[in-house]
């Protein structure tokens, strides 16, 4: 090589290089920025969400007296549904604080438990009777913002904007004393929704959830598997076909809330399905997924080499059989790779089902497919849209939940495709 | 046969350029040609295989002009010739291997011991047990080398007992020389052999169903000199008890193994002969410019 080519080739590496490295440096800036929101998204919330998984609790002398709260016969059903169970706590509360007696403070003290203490000492007596007339040493919940503000308290910088002077007196006392402390919120975990943020818990939304998506696989997984079999292995390729594959992928396209109203205009307006139940969402969901998984499945598909088809048809195995025998097997880790995908994108769902009223506020845990229902990321819209301030832990801690659903269905997905990936 | 002598002869040696020319002109007279008759003894008294009038579209493409040929029994007929001009081709049309292709149009007639393989009424399934097929790169189901080997008999429901099943699997294995090395592993999986073993892996797959006829397209074109040597062997084996078609790019391979050999170009069945007729003295003046080098 002549010395001038050398000298011009050297030239222009150094050019080369350059570029190259710049290209690595966008390459590598891009990955920290979308780490860097990674991190940030999960430091925010974790901090604010972590505290919902514990309560603040108060710990109370409890006499059953049926006197106490205005009961005379404790067999008398019609009487004990009429009851006033919540005095149970009020009476606790004034035996500890004697000192208060005017008609306004009184109502202040009794705000420092939770209004659903009554319904937890009424659920407590019907099952086991034989507590009338003992005594109890409980911890209660207390009120939500009670715990806002001892949360806040521990933390050092109190939020005292809903509390009385009294009544930050009395938390000082109650904490001197020890009866004031956190502790795991298994309410959290076991109640459905509720208007006080205390008594609100998230697993309505998860049944609701596991209904729905349940529901949801069953129809969609296995109509795109056989449609994804259908369009790839038999259909002709024709310009029907053709105009088949068209659609399919921009129906993937639609927006999500485009079939939330096609469930609201057919399935509930025409064909009269009740509104926010899990079937109904299940179905819109299952129409959002299916172009999913059959594009999917028919990538799986698409990737079982031709030459194994050929070997199968080659010693006489019938178009059927050659499907059924080689190339289900060899794709469906693929398949289920994409279900679970759109699994995933289905559970994470909000706008489609606003439209088909799983946006109800539902107390009630639903008990089976037909039963009124919300979802994981609408129990999340409708904590975000509540005033108070003890919702934000809970809305936090719900989309803890709900990311950590997420992650493991990925991470499921990812392990699946690493695991049964086969390399010709 | 002893055809080992007859590959030396093939010279593939600096073409002549006035030889050039003439080729390149009786290649445009090809190109021409409405109709044409092939050279040679396309056509033989005890055939088991007959091709009449054959003709293969690709939509608008045409691959098989006109082919007239037959395939006598228990021979080892070998197709050459460059590139492209339609070896494979015409090999799928024996077994209706081409019907997997949606473009892809037959017409003409092929029979075997009389019987129409085009019939609307036959099952291309029985066909294709009746016909085994070779493929070029070696293809065995990921699954243990048993269920390959296995997987023919069982879908025709050939074997009445795991006993029977197991017998005709180790038999399928050594006919096709692949016993000894591979019955302490039979419930491996048959991926895991080397290429040339896969090979006969799937010789043995397709002899498992005892076709009649076997068809292979270029089988030892992905392997190495070695392996290739042992599967020449076995086809030599192979062709007491079966009719064997090969295509094959190699003229050597072709020497060595054929009994006829049939040269296609551009579509068109240009010679047939005995395999020793055709690379010392080719008939026509293509299948001399091929085999003598002048085409890759
Ligand atoms: N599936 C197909 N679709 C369209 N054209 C094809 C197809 N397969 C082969 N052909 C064409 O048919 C001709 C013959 O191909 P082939 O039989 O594979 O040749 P060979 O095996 O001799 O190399 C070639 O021109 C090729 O481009
Ligand atoms: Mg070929």
């Amino acid at each position: 090589m002549s010395k001038d080519n050398r000298k011009k080739i050297r030239e222009s590496l150094a050019k080369r290089n350059r570029s190259e490295r710049h290209f690595q440096w966008f390459g590598k800036l891009g990955v920290i920025l979308g780490l860097a929101a990674v991190v940030l998204l999960f430091v925010d919330i974790i901090s604010k969400g972590s505290g919902a998984f514990r309560a603040t609790y108060i710990q109370l002398e409890i006499e059953y007296d049926p006197d106490a709260i205005g009961v005379l016969d404790v067999n008398d059903t019609e009487e004990l549904i009429f009851a006033n169970w919540q005095n149970f706590a009020k009476k606790s509360l004034r035996d500890l604080f004697p000192e208060v007696t005017k008609r306004g403070e009184k109502r202040k003290l009794n705000n420092l438990v939770s209004e659903g203490a009554g319904f937890d000492f009424r659920d407590q007596l019907t099952q086991s009777p034989n507590l009338w007339g003992t005594k109890e040493t409980l911890w209660i919940l207390a009120d939500d913002d009670i715990d806002t503000y001892y949360k806040s308290w521990l933390d050092d910088d109190p939020f005292s904007a809903r509390l009385t002077s009294e009544q930050i007196k009395w938390i000082d006392q109650l904490h001197s004393k020890g009866l004031i402390a956190l502790k795991f919120n298994t309410k959290f975990f076991e109640r459905g929704d509720s208007r006080e943020p205390e008594q609100a818990g998230i697993k309505g939304a998860l049944i609701g959830s596991f209904f729905t998506l349940v529901l949801t696989l069953l129809m969609s997984f296995p109509m795109g598997v056989t449609a994804a079999i259908y369009l790839e292995e038999f259909a002709p390729k024709n310009k029907w076909t053709d105009l088949i594959e068209v659609n399919i992928n921009n129906l993937a396209a639609v927006p999500s809330i485009i079939f939330g109203l096609l469930g609201l205009a057919i399935f509930i307006n025409f064909f009269g399905i009740p509104r926010s139940i899990p079937v109904l969402g299940a179905i819109v969901l299952a129409l959002m997924t299916l172009p999913t998984i059959i594009i999917t499945s028919r990538a799986a598909i698409k990737s079982v080499p031709p030459s194994i088809r050929e070997a199968a048809l080659g010693v006489g195995a019938s178009k059927f059989q050659t499907t059924l025998h080689h190339v289900l097997p060899l794709s469906l880790p693929g398949m289920l790779t994409g279900a679970i995908i759109g699994m995933a994108r289905a559970l994470g769902e909000t706008a489609p089902l606003l439209m088909i009223g799983m946006v109800a506020f539902i107390v009630d845990i639903p008990g089976g497919f037909t039963d009124p229902a919300t979802v994981l990321p609408v129990q999340i819209f409708l904590w975000i849209d509540s005033p108070e301030r003890a919702f934000v832990e809970k809305t936090s801690a719900a989309i803890i939940i709900l990311l950590s659903f997420l992650m493991v269905m990925n991470f499921i997905a990812v392990y699946l495709r690493k695991r049964l990936e086969r390399r010709w | 046969m002893s055809n080992s002598k007859l590959s030396q002869s093939i010279s593939t040696d600096g073409a002549d350029p006035k030889i050039s020319e003439q080729v390149l002109d009786v290649e445009k007279d090809l190109l021409s040609m409405e109709s044409y008759s092939t050279i040679g003894n396309n056509l033989v008294e005890d055939a088991k295989m007959s091709v009449r009038n054959v003709n293969v579209f690709y939509g608008d493409k045409q691959a098989i002009f006109d082919v007239h040929m037959d395939i006598k029994k228990n021979e080892v007929i070998a197709m050459i010739g460059p590139s492209g001009c339609g070896k494979s081709t015409f090999l799928r049309t024996l077994n209706r291997m081409n019907d997997t292709i949606d473009s892809c149009v037959v017409s003409g007639e092929v029979t075997m011991d009389g019987e129409n393989l085009y019939d609307p009424k036959l099952d291309v399934v029985e066909l294709r047990a009746r016909v085994g097929m070779v493929f070029q790169k070696p293809n065995p189901f990921p699954k243990s080398i048993f269920e390959n080997v296995a997987y023919g008999p069982r879908l025709h429901g050939l074997a009445d007992s795991k006993v029977d099943l197991d017998e005709l699997v180790e038999n399928s294995l050594k006919k096709a020389g692949l016993w000894e090395e591979a019955k302490d592993r039979l419930h491996q999986p048959g991926t895991g052999l080397s290429g040339g073993q896969q090979q006969r892996l799937c010789i043995a797959r397709a002899i498992a169903v005892e076709p009649e006829v076997i068809l292979m397209d270029e089988p030892c074109s992905a392997l190495d000199p070695i392996a290739t040597a042992r599967i020449e062997e076995l086809i030599e084996e192979l062709s007491q008890n079966f009719t064997i078609a090969i295509v094959t790019h190699s003229m050597q391979q072709a020497a060595r193994v054929s009994h006829r050999t049939a040269y296609f170009h551009l579509g068109k069945l240009i010679e047939v002969n005995p395999t020793e007729t055709v690379f010392t003295m080719p008939e026509h003046k293509l299948t001399e410019a091929y085999i003598t080098g002048r085409f890759g």
